[in-house]
């Protein structure tokens, strides 16, 4: 067993076909070691989220290699090799089945890869993410938006994954809520011995949690900074400043002569 | 400033209330604020009330809410008494909103062009050359480049920081003195937000208007606007200059600063904020 998690090389994902078909992301590596925190920063449409679409096996048309746990994974992948990695989506009012109640919506990736001790391990899971377990008697619009994040963590969390792939978790959050999913997923990460992908657009965000950051643009990434880079203001790209200033808020421009700026 | 600071809009104990079948909801309590020729900033969770204040001063709350205040005056109309025709004629000339998603707030089978141009046409009964004239101006002082080529674009042709651009223009041209800004910047990346901000912070301050920035982003308000108001659960909990957000009394205010992940102070675990019932009182 290597240190290295997730090994990436020279990844190119696109969609379409023909003469339609369109290059989302470019000839991207990366490498990620057991238990670390790597995170994809860009603008809208830079290809963070098709790296971990490719990453989580939603997308089939790559090219390059990928190396999960040891082990090379092709296009098309076996059932354990599937569960090996799971996701946590943006939006927790979209990702869950409104009309499932949440114990269904958990036992449904058991059902899938065929695991037994159900109820049990729905109840573990509940108990993981802090909520209680009669929740699994509820529906989803019975739930906070901050509770139904932390159902989509447990059902991610179900299969025993080795790494979560976290696609924006907590933008569609309140600030207070937020603190809340970001503490939890510290805790997960440090008492199961997980490793993360966290794609943001925040960088206040990713550098709380990850421990070095890929920045994209394009399909590519400009710059690959440690945590300590970006807390000390060292990074090298001038994207990543652009990056940086956006989280911290804004920043007045020249203004006309006579008006002090703040 | 060379003028003396007036107040564009004064609020005083405002109430919004919805009338459902299980009972009075009050979504706004209680609130008074007043604005000047300045940036105010108000701040809030989802479901504070934040929209609905801006909302309601506009009167463009549902027809089922019943909005009570003591007071509710802009500049020398009384919001509460004015009579719908003749809030036709303040709406959108000299209070004018600009909403999230320019995706879903522009018309999508009229050209740009032609949705600011109505704005003009509309409330200043100018031809439609001259319309399009001040239209084209606008967009040029938007920062858009080819102000000719977007003027015949659909909304659906064009970028969301250009849609929000449109946005500002069609709001700005017909000279309001007050502007409500709803979360104007939430859909957008961050170097796009940055120059929409600088757009309207220029425009505000040439024009000398007062604008509303209604948002939940803390960081923002706190380096936009010169003034926030923070709003918990209907109610104004604090009013404090942005410079001094540090010293913010209110256990509200202390609780979200805290429980922000920031570049510059790094911490371990992130505060998780305790709500307190007692903040529901008053």
């Amino acid at each position: 067993m290597t240190m290295t998690m997730i090994k990436v090389d020279h990844l190119a994902v696109s969609y379409g076909h023909g003469d339609s078909i369109l290059r989302v992301v470019n000839d991207v590596s990366f490498e990620v070691a057991r238990g670390e925190t790597f995170g994809l920063v860009g603008e809208s449409g830079c290809g963070k989220s098709t790296v971990l679409g490719a990453l989580a096996g939603r997308n089939r048309q790559w090219t390059g290699s990928i190396r999960i746990d040891d082990e090379t994974i092709g296009q098309k992948r076996s059932i354990s090799q599937l569960a090996k990695q799971q996701m946590v989506f943006q939006d927790p009012f979209g990702s869950i089945h409104p009309r499932h109640t949440i114990g269904r919506t958990l036992l449904e990736p058991l059902e899938i890869h065929g695991k037994d001790n159900r109820q049990e391990r729905v109840e573990k899971a509940l108990k993981d993410v802090g909520l209680p377990l009669n929740f699994r008697y509820r529906f989803p619009h019975q739930l906070s938006g901050g509770q139904r994040q932390r159902v989509a963590i447990a059902r991610a969390l179900i299969l025993e994954p080795r790494i979560l792939l976290l696609d924006e978790p907590t933008s569609a959050l309140d600030v207070s809520i937020q603190a809340e999913i970001l503490n939890l997923l510290k805790d997960l990460r440090d008492r199961e011995k997980l490793t993360y992908i966290l794609v943001s657009h925040d960088l206040a965000v990713v550098a709380h949690l990850c421990d070095r950051v890929a920045i994209m643009q394009n399909g590519g990434f400009v710059e690959v900074a440690t945590k300590a880079q970006l807390l000390a203001d060292t990074v090298a790209h001038p994207y990543t400043r652009v990056l940086m200033d956006g989280s911290r808020g804004y920043v007045a421009s020249q203004r006309p002569v006579g008006v002090t700026a703040p | 400033m060379l003028k003396p600071p007036e107040n564009i809009l004064t609020v005083q104990n405002m109430s919004v209330e919805f009338p459902t079948l299980s009972g009075v909801v009050t979504a706004v309590r209680n609130v008074s604020f007043s604005v000047g020729r300045e940036k105010v900033g108000i701040i809030g969770e989802s479901g504070s009330g934040k929209s609905t204040v801006g909302r309601a001063i506009m009167r463009l709350q549902p027809p089922q809410a019943v909005v009570k205040a003591d007071r509710l005056q802009f500049e020398d109309i009384n919001l509460l008494t004015v009579p719908e025709e003749q809030m036709l004629s303040v709406r959108g000339r000299r209070i004018s909103m600009i909403l999230q998603d320019p995706k879903y707030s522009l018309n999508p089978v009229m050209t740009v062009g032609e949705q600011i141009a109505e704005t003009v046409i509309l409330h200043e009964r100018v031809s439609r050359k001259e319309a399009r004239q001040r239209t084209l101006a606008m967009l040029e002082r938007v920062n858009i480049r080819d102000p000719q080529r977007v003027f015949g674009l659909y909304p659906h042709e064009v970028s969301g920081g250009m849609g929000q651009r449109i946005m500002i223009s069609m709001m700005l041209i017909a000279s309001p003195s007050l502007i409500i800004a709803d979360e104007p910047t939430s859909a957008l990346d961050v170097t796009v937000r940055q120059q929409v901000l600088s757009i309207l912070d220029d425009l505000v301050t040439e024009r000398n208007l007062g604008l509303i920035f209604i948002s939940h982003d803390l960081n923002l308000v706190r380096s936009f606007c010169d003034r926030v108001i923070i709003m918990y659960a209907g109610r104004v909990v604090e009013t404090i200059a942005t410079a001094d957000l540090d010293d913010a009394q209110h256990p509200y205010t202390r609780g979200l600063l805290n429980a922000l992940p920031s570049l510059d102070h790094p911490r371990d675990r992130l505060e998780v904020l305790r709500r307190d019932p007692a903040w529901l009182e008053n």
